[in-house]
């Protein structure tokens, strides 16, 4: 497909991996902030091209992963009753609540259905009038646009039986929270080019100037982010930290206007729960007060579930790119893409899901 | 989750901008998507997808860059295997 294929052009590959090596005087440790670059990483091996100084730590960019037990159990506390069709996006379908997921609940009767985009379940919604369709929200700035303009439409259109389960995050308070950890290794960052397609880039320079961090808004493509790794890096040789965008083809400084204010019209910013870090404050996007109608959590009274993660996992350290998933003992034995234990190996997108399936036969055989 | 794919956009319809839709062919797969958050989108452009929103219109000359910078080193000489590289 034209504008993916070349940047998978393997020779291009390597003469970037080269330029890397070149600049590479010092070791470094970089993170990919976003679960879709990670998976790239591992799958292309684009880690394996670099030099053995410079580290990719994966970074909290999976909203899947991150969606904190206790809305899961919502969802499912929701999904179950009688009158309801919930939609969600496929890969939620599997992430673990405290006793079962979203797929137990369909196969037991439930009407859970996958949808491609948000205005599906608006459709549904406006196709099934004596039922109450809800929609699982989940995302980051990238999929705030997308959710906000259901919630418009159905707004205009007067729905009444629609309403949205929402779970969305936010990438910069998480980056902050990750750079003030007293663990925190981080000394690069690749920014998330569609987060940044949406929101621009300009309140990234306030974080890269107070911890004196270069940040590189980097596409998805193994050539984006071998090309994303090799500024971050001349950053770091030349004691740079600025904001720089590898991703242009896609990114614009302001980002996208008419997105971010159809955002500010729908939600606004509240503390939000994330799986395996915990609170981090104004991290999260809720409804706003003129859209409070549209809120499943009230409109079916489960605002104030609570749940206990596992203890055995360590996701939260795996998710500051402390440590990475083969460190983990439970890793591939106790806790599997099919039994996670947690956040990173709920998702495809999670650093612990990513080694299992493209990782894993190494990581055992280093482990004998 | 935050996959969004370029597709070339083949006929637009609607007036309200908010409520603006084309079909986007992706490789042969063509798909229905909303423009409403790219309203400077034309039949025959580009825009990166997703979940059924164009979310940007792609720019041509900056995805060329990427390619660019390597033959700009190449030129300079800076990509050329030096003797200790080769094993």
């Amino acid at each position: 497909m034209k504008f993916i294929d070349e940047y998978r052009d393997a020779k291009a590959a390597t003469r970037y991996a080269r330029l890397i090596a070149r600049a590479t005087t010092k070791p470094w440790t970089i993170m990919e902030v976003c679960g879709g670059q990670t998976h790239a990483i591992v799958k292309f091996g684009v880690d394996e091209l670099l030099p053995e100084k410079v580290e990719l730590v994966h970074g909290p960019g999976c909203p899947v992963c991150v969606t904190p037990l206790e809305l899961i159990d919502k969802a499912i506390e929701i999904a179950s009753r009688p009158e309801v069709i919930f939609c969600s996006f496929g890969d939620m379908l599997r992430v673990p609540g405290s006793s079962k997921d979203l797929l137990v609940v369909k196969a037991s009767g439930g009407d859970v259905r996958i949808v491609y985009s948000p205005l599906d379940a608006l459709k549904i919604a406006q196709a099934n009038p004596a039922k109450e369709v809800v929609f699982f929200a989940v995302g980051f700035e990238t999929t705030a646009p997308a959710n906000a303009m259901a919630v418009f439409q159905a707004h205009q259109k007067g729905l009444k039986n629609f309403s949205i389960l929402v779970s969305h995050v936010l990438v910069p308070p998480a980056m902050e929270a990750i750079l003030s950890s007293p663990i925190n290794r981080v000394q690069g960052f690749l920014a998330a080019g569609h987060v940044c397609t949406v929101m621009g880039y300009t309140q990234y320079e306030p974080i890269a100037k107070k911890y004196n961090v270069p940040i590189v808004v980097t596409g998805f493509e193994p050539l984006d982010i071998l090309q994303g790794v090799y500024m971050c890096v001349k950053q770091l040789e030349d004691g740079r930290a600025e904001v720089e965008n590898q991703y242009a083809r896609s990114v614009r400084k302001e980002g996208n206007r008419p997105a971010q204010e159809l955002i500010r019209e729908v939600f606004r910013v509240v503390p939000r729960k994330w799986r395996g870090v915990g609170e981090i404050p104004e991290s999260g996007l809720g409804l706003s007060a003129g859209y409070q109608d549209f809120d499943a959590e009230l409109r079916f009274g489960v605002a104030s579930y609570t749940a206990e993660e596992s203890s055995e996992c360590i996701s939260g350290i795996i998710l500051q790119g402390v440590k990475k998933p083969h460190e983990c003992p439970a890793f591939g034995t106790r806790c599997t893409p099919e039994r996670p234990l947690g956040a990173t190996m709920v998702s495809n997108e999670g650093a612990c899901a990513a080694y299992y399936r493209y990782r894993r036969v190494r990581v055992a055989a280093a482990k004998e | 989750m935050c996959l969004a794919v370029p597709g070339k956009i083949e006929t637009i319809e609607g007036d309200d901008p908010l409520f603006r839709r084309g079909r986007v062919n992706f490789g042969g797969i063509v798909k229905e998507v909303s423009l409403g958050y790219t309203p400077e989108a034309m039949i025959g452009d580009y825009v990166i997808v997703h979940v059924g929103f164009a979310i940007s219109t792609l720019d041509q000359a900056e995805a060329e860059k990427v390619f660019e910078y390597l033959r700009e080193m190449d030129e300079l000489g800076e990509l050329e295997v030096s003797a200790d590289e080769v094993h």
